[in-house]
């Protein structure tokens, strides 16, 4: 009973996405709040780029998501991560609590401080772009 | 009042973790929080392979997590800190043998820097086990059964 219990609750602790959204209306948004155009060429710039001021095992997005975001990316734990282009992994940008948790977390362990809203238009500009 | 208060406490109860060492089984997490959000980098380990006193430090230290930002809400965190402390190693005042070596002063933070763990790794996992696992954070690698808490070999 208790296995069963386990499986079943093992089976549904995963929320899956909240999908209360799409990459498009995700770039509208922030792209309305920080008052630009949203760039997927300066998207891409800023996933590929070195940064300095943030955690130094995290010096770059591409450390642990690849310069490829389409392939599987690994965490410095070893576990894999989806990929993160929209073309390939439909479900990308498409929870806005989700997408607002990792951007706190991994703008923080790699720029050392939030991103902002013109940053999260570019980025997700690219990533569903590509 | 009463209800809301029992079906958690049943809860923690039936997660208590046993283990077998002949077996070497651990209960897994099985609160949905924990697992959810703990199991997004790296499998979500046991609580019973923490003392209480450590689960508190790591979930209070999340902006900083062994070099990475792991922040959560306040209330989900407090929630998932309320979860493993009921299920740690030493909950309840009940001795573990995971315990053995830890100085009851110090307040481990790696399962992998923890006595027991360092035994059952060093003598049967090669290099080439290493490079291929590429963290001991990935108990998956190799315990294939890790994530229902078996961890034979």
């Amino acid at each position: 009973m208790k296995a069963v219990l386990t499986v079943a609750l093992a089976l549904f602790a995963n929320p899956g996405f909240a999908q209360d959204t799409t990459p498009a209306q995700l770039v509208a948004k922030y792209a309305a709040e920080a008052g630009i155009t949203a760039s997927a060429e300066t998207g891409k710039a800023m996933f590929m780029a070195m940064q300095v001021g943030g955690k130094p095992d995290t010096p770059s997005c591409s450390t642990c998501h690849t310069e490829n975001p389409k392939a599987m990316g690994m965490a410095r734990t070893g576990k894999v991560i989806e990929p993160m282009a929209a073309s390939v992994n439909p479900a990308r940008f498409t929870d806005t609590a989700f997408v607002e948790k990792w951007f706190g977390r991994n703008c923080d362990s790699v720029f050392g401080r939030e991103c902002s809203p013109a940053e999260k238009a570019n980025f997700i500009a690219w990533l569903s772009s590509i | 009042m009463t209800r809301h208060f029992l079906a958690p406490l049943v809860f923690a109860m039936l997660s208590i973790p046993i283990l077998a060492s002949a077996q070497e089984r651990m209960s897994p997490v099985t609160h949905p929080a924990t697992l959810s959000e703990c199991s997004a980098c790296h499998m979500a380990f046991p609580a019973g392979f923490l003392p209480a006193r450590s689960w508190v430090e790591i979930m209070s230290t999340l902006d900083n997590h062994f070099g990475e930002n792991a922040g959560l809400d306040a209330a989900t965190q407090a929630e998932i800190q309320a979860y493993l402390v009921a299920n740690a190693a030493d909950a309840g005042g009940r001795s573990s043998r995971l315990l053995r070596g830890v100085d009851p002063a110090s307040t481990p933070l790696r399962i992998s820097e923890m006595q027991w763990w360092k035994g059952e790794h060093s003598h049967e996992v090669s290099a080439r086990d290493w490079e291929r696992a590429k963290s001991p954070a990935n108990c998956v690698a190799c315990h294939r059964d890790a994530e229902r808490g078996y961890f034979e070999d």
